[in-house]
């Protein structure tokens, strides 16, 4: 592999020289989570904070250690590892015991991005499996929903007797309940995993990763118009599909994963649309409320042939038996 | 090279692990390995069923015209399958319920098939029962480990005694689909690392049976250069 000299590439003119860089991108989307993790702490107190960094410490530490373990050189700078770990604990329920959300990094970082060889090289959004890891495998308490007096009347009235445990609007839907305004839905007054819950600090978080170009908007746009659309079809209210659960947060943050997402431009419409429509028809249909998680991970498996069907032309192979001269 | 008798005994076991290392037999391991006893019980049927077959089928291996031997094969192995499947019926009913259709299908299981063809069609009847019962003693292990890691993990419980079971929540994959494939690819890992430099090198082109070959810009023909 030595002689490969695969870092020099030769290619005409003009040259574009960007600053961006792994870990500027990342600190980017660290910055992107702060509005999402304030309006958490705020809703659940300062166990989401402890919960966050937990996470993030577990990651960059696992991240650590098989890096060492397997003898390639440390990559814990580029804070990729960071990343994964706060938006897994964004998609956790806040009163998870602490080693579950420890398994849950464990997960992501050794099982589904280094033993693939590390970043760039993971089929599927490590937080996403960790999560749906999670979620399959500790049923209880990853549904365990914590409630206090700055939620919604609507979230402390189906709340049981010893005023804990509550739902989320999903499941309330689901139960024919009365919801929470939209209003409230959109702020975040609401139960729910960690990061999930409040759409406006998380669009906020959007719309910087946009000005900043770190993400295009395709992906979160197509995923949201979709949702909105077959809300519709449905004859759900769309503005509740949009806030409610892990839309937001699986939209901005998680669908538009580099490593994970199709290249160009029309590949990551198509995998939008692909998201938002597996949710929804996980939300009308499956028997789980929620299915962000599971839409994103299936079209994180599909990426290598969006990006294949939708290549550029110059990019593709000559068609069989007419090689131009 | 001729193998000597204790060659071939312990062949099985773990240099050519039929599961973990010819990867044969996959689906039944994986479908039964979420209780240890499930484990053990589904190898122990293996090991009497293939130690069978293969000294029926080298015994006979003269007598069987080789255009018709594969169905030959497969009735020889479903006499046996049926044998034990009767007597776990009548001495071990919870165990024949819990293994259920896996205990019939093991007529078409490939290791069963695999030694018959690859083996004992070709060698004596002792060094075929020899084979039969290396590669019996290597399933049963593989599916017993798999088993109790899986039954450890997911259920907290090992034989169906409590280990953890009621201190910590159990994690439940580990007894379902994915819990297995992790499990069986962390076995195979630990298998390689064990019998480092003594397999043979399998693939011969790494990069063209990959499914990402198309997309990946360092694919090359005839496999990575070292």
């Amino acid at each position: 592999m030595a002689e490969r000299h695969t870092d020099l590439i030769v290619a005409s003119a003009p040259h574009v020289c960007a600053p961006a860089n792994t870990a500027s991108i990342m600190r980017d989307v660290l910055i992107a989570l702060v509005p999402a993790l304030a309006v958490s702490v705020y809703v659940f107190g300062i166990r989401s904070l402890v919960m966050a960094v937990c996470c993030i410490v577990f990651c960059v530490f696992f991240e650590w250690l098989v890096r060492k373990i397997m003898k390639r050189d440390n990559t814990i700078g580029d804070l990729s590892a960071a990343v994964t770990g706060l938006i897994l604990a964004f998609n956790i329920p806040v009163r998870l015991p602490i080693w579950m959300a420890a398994v849950g990094c464990f997960i992501a970082i050794v099982v589904v991005k280094q033993l693939f060889g590390g970043l760039g090289q993971n089929f599927a959004n490590p937080a996403i499996v960790g999560r749906i890891a999670l979620f399959i495998g500790f049923a209880g308490p990853m549904a365990s929903w914590t409630i206090n007096s700055r939620m919604s009347q609507a979230i402390l009235d189906v709340a049981e007797i010893d005023a804990t445990t509550g739902a989320t609007p999903l499941g309330m839907l689901a139960a024919g309940q009365t919801l929470p305004s939209n209003l409230e839905m959109f702020l975040g007054l609401i139960s729910g995993s960690m990061g999930e819950i409040s759409a406006a600090a998380l669009l906020l978080g959007g719309i910087y990763l946009i000005v900043r170009k770190v993400i295009s908007p395709a992906i979160p746009v197509s995923f949201l118009a979709t949702v909105a659309v077959l809300s519709l079809v449905f004859g759900l209210d769309p503005i509740f599909q949009l806030c409610a659960g892990g839309v937001m947060l699986g939209a901005i943050f998680m669908a538009t994963d580099y490593v994970t997402s199709p290249i160009t431009t029309s590949g990551r419409i198509i995998f939008g649309i692909g998201c938002g429509l597996f949710t929804m028809l996980i939300r009308v249909y499956a028997s789980y409320p929620e299915g962000v998680s599971f839409a994103i991970l299936l079209m994180n498996i599909l990426t290598p042939h969006i990006d294949r069907l939708t290549r550029h032309k110059a990019f593709k192979p000559a068609p069989e038996g007419g090689a131009a001269k | 090279m001729k193998k000597t008798k204790l060659q071939i005994l312990t062949n099985g076991i773990i240099r050519e692990n039929p599961v973990l290392v010819l990867v044969l037999g996959t689906c039944p391991t994986l479908a039964i390995s979420t209780q240890a006893i499930n484990g053990l019980g589904m190898g122990v049927s293996v090991l009497v069923v293939l130690t069978c077959s293969n000294i029926m089928i080298s015994a006979l291996k003269r007598i069987i015209p080789d255009t018709v031997r594969i169905p030959c094969y497969i009735v020889v192995i479903a006499s046996f399958v049926t044998m034990v499947q009767l007597a776990l019926k009548a001495y071990l009913p919870s165990l024949d319920k819990a293994l259920g259709v896996y205990i019939p299908l093991i007529v078409v299981n490939c290791i069963i098939l695999g030694r018959a063809e690859a083996f004992a069609g070709k060698n004596s009847v002792i060094d075929s029962a020899l084979d039969g019962i290396g590669m019996g003693i290597g399933y049963t292990l593989t599916a017993t480990v798999m088993a109790c890691i899986r039954e450890l993990l997911g259920s907290g419980t090992i034989f169906g005694h409590a280990v953890t079971a009621g201190t910590i929540t159990p994690f439940t994959i580990m007894v379902m689909a994915p819990g297995g494939f992790f499990i069986f690819g962390c076995l195979i890992a630990l298998v390689n690392k064990l019998t480092k430099g003594k397999v043979k090198e399998k693939q011969q082109n790494k990069c063209l049976g990959c499914p990402g070959a198309a997309l990946c810009s360092h694919v090359q023909e005839g496999g990575a250069e070292e």
